[in-house]
């Protein structure tokens, strides 16, 4: 998500073309078209200035060579076309390397996160539906984590993971024995695993919600037919829930594909502000060598090309499962 | 339909996996605060030998945790206000008129937050400083800044969520209303909206989360003065010390307003969903 917590709004509901109050009324028609457009004024305006203008200037910046010593006075940046562009996605120089090493741990990193929340998400959703003593309760826990601001969730966690004070190894090395020495969680190898688990962990509830959400719109009658007809647990689920469940699931993926994908937060918190080269997400590594070499041009220039690819994965997605639906 | 024996203990034991999965961060984050400074130190233990609630006391004068949650207070309550308001209007205009454009406006505004934070960080952040330099508008370090970005990255899910209410409100009772000599905006304020209550709560305790929880801009976009929670809690560690057991409290402190809201307010979010995502 562009930020933070609101990955969540990509969905354009399509909505059927209902009678508005517009269509009524011809003597006030010159008033009314102009209305609408006034109720979007302020939000229009503030999307404009806050997202779409920066985002502009974040294009124009790729072109320039912005270093430090043109920071202050922008008109002194010498306008050198394509060439960001060159220096970073050359993948021979050792900044380039660096970059497409992040990239892959991104992908590994959010197709693992997203499909174990997924999972979570829609199992518990699924063992919630059927009422029974402390369901109240589970429900309320499982949502916990979503609620909880992410940088007190993400400090608690690397408390838990800290080598000589945290829980992870004392349960992992004096009470289970399972290794000899301390495993480090937080630097090294381990950094990456690390990182997954905060992020499952904080992602999943969204995943419940948004599928228990889905599960209310399928009517009961349905699992009674199924179960007249002698369909089982699974049976059930691949016929009757996961199908009613599609639309529902075809948002929540992109979303949360994406959410992750841009994910910052986690890492920059849960390290400390440097992630180990192991997760070393691209946002936080963009953030990180824009601020390192104060070179924003080729730092714009990573920025534009992540969402050049996140605008091409999305608009795949979109097709493939568009199609899908028609060909259904 | 019968649950069957086999399906019962499945059913326990998973989620009984992720109540614990769940559960434990939030323990040790309880019970790390009520030790004293050596114990949170040394070996982790399960349970608080000697519990104490000093960290709750001295967490305030480690770090300015008072200012920090002043900062936070004021910018998330009028970010979300103000994001709110603005919804409610657009999201009146999606979901009663026919115009054009009107789905261009959402396509383009719900793709917004497909954008990378990174992307849009750097520039607004120059824009922010020459902005100051050229007009004395200040709206970098200031909290106004803060609350015009954080009111902009609540926006599109508020105006889907209401859009997803206004939509379930029938439409007779503006026609009503209409009759009844009532204009556009009157409609809204005594029609529409007081149907719509769950939803525009539910909207707002989102907003307010949204600016309570963002760490990316307020890293960069503050400085001592307008420093927010999300980047004041990192100065509980320092070169020397991290004091866990303090920022365990002040973690918990932060949390459990936001939490308690949500998990009051959580039906009223299922239902928004449902409005909104399963067309």
């Amino acid at each position: 998500m562009a930020t933070s917590t609101t990955p969540r709004d990509v969905a354009a509901p399509d909505r059927p073309p209902g009678a508005g109050a517009s269509t009524k009324a011809p003597s006030r028609r010159p008033r009314r078209t102009l209305l609408p457009y006034l109720l979007l004024a302020p939000a229009i305006v503030l999307e404009l200035a806050i997202h779409v203008v920066p985002m502009l200037v974040g294009a124009w910046m790729s072109l320039l060579e912005l270093t430090q010593f043109h920071i202050r006075d922008w008109s002194t940046a010498p306008f050198v076309g394509l060439d960001n562009y060159r220096m970073v996605l050359d993948f021979d120089s050792a900044a380039g390397a660096e970059l497409l090493q992040s990239f892959w741990v991104t992908v590994v990193y959010t197709v693992a996160s997203v499909g174990i929340s997924w999972v979570l998400g829609t199992a518990a959703a699924v063992l919630l539906q059927r009422p029974f003593r402390g369901r109240g309760i589970l429900r309320a826990l499982f949502l916990t984590p979503y609620a909880l601001p992410v940088y007190t969730a993400v400090i608690t966690w690397s408390f838990l993971f800290q080598r000589d004070t945290g829980l992870v190894n004392h349960v992992l090395v004096d009470q289970l024995h399972l290794f000899g020495d301390r495993p480090f969680w937080l630097i090294g190898e381990n950094s990456f695993a690390a990182l997954l688990i905060v992020s499952v962990w904080r992602s999943w509830p969204f995943a419940f919600l948004c599928v228990m959400a889905g599960l209310q719109n399928i009517p009961g009658d349905l699992y009674e037919a199924a179960a007249m007809d002698g369909a089982g647990f699974w049976r059930r689920l691949r016929s009757v829930t996961l199908p009613m469940l599609r639309p529902v699931n075809l948002v929540l993926l992109l979303v949360l594909f994406l959410w992750t994908f841009n994910d910052f937060n986690t890492p920059y918190v849960l390290f400390g502000g440097s992630a180990p080269d192991q997760a070393d997400l691209i946002s936080i590594h963009i953030y990180r060598s824009s601020f390192k070499t104060w070179d924003f041009g080729s730092g714009s220039a990573m920025s534009v090309a992540l969402l050049l690819f996140l605008l091409v994965v999305t608009a795949g997605y979109l097709l493939i499962t568009n199609r899908r639906r028609n060909d259904a | 339909m019968r649950e069957t024996a086999a399906e019962r203990w499945a059913r326990r034991v998973v989620l009984t996996l992720l109540a614990i999965f769940v559960l434990v961060p939030l323990y040790v984050m309880v019970s790390s605060a009520l030790k004293p400074l050596k114990d949170v130190q040394n070996a982790f233990t399960w349970w608080p030998r000697r519990p104490t609630l000093q960290a709750f006391v001295d967490m305030w004068s480690t770090v300015p945790l008072g200012r920090y949650l002043v900062n936070s207070l004021v910018v998330s309550s009028v970010a979300a206000v103000f994001s709110v308001t603005v919804a409610i209007f657009a999201a009146f205009a999606v979901s009663r008129y026919r115009f054009r454009g009107r789905g261009l406006f959402s396509v383009t505004v719900l793709s917004t937050q497909m954008f990378p934070g990174i992307l849009f960080l750097l520039p607004l952040f120059l824009i922010y400083v020459n902005l100051g330099n050229a007009t004395g508008i200040q709206l970098y370090a200031s909290r106004t800044g803060l609350i015009i970005t954080y009111l902009t990255f609540s926006l599109p899910f508020s105006i889907w969520m209401l859009v997803g209410y206004f939509d379930s409100i029938p439409r007779g009772l503006d026609e009503a209303a209409q009759v009844d000599g009532a204009g556009p905006l009157r409609t809204l304020f005594q029609v529409v909206l007081p149907a719509a209550v769950p939803g525009v709560i539910a909207v707002t305790v989102y907003a307010f989360m949204t600016a309570w929880g963002e760490v990316l801009f307020a890293s960069v976009m503050t400085n001592e003065s307008s420093r927010t929670l999300a980047v004041g809690l990192q100065g509980y560690s320092t070169q020397f010390n991290v004091y866990w057991n303090q920022v365990m409290a002040a973690s918990l402190v932060v949390s459990l307003p936001v939490v308690a809201g949500f998990l009051a307010l959580q039906r009223y979010f299922v239902a928004g969903l449902t409005a909104g995502a399963v067309k």
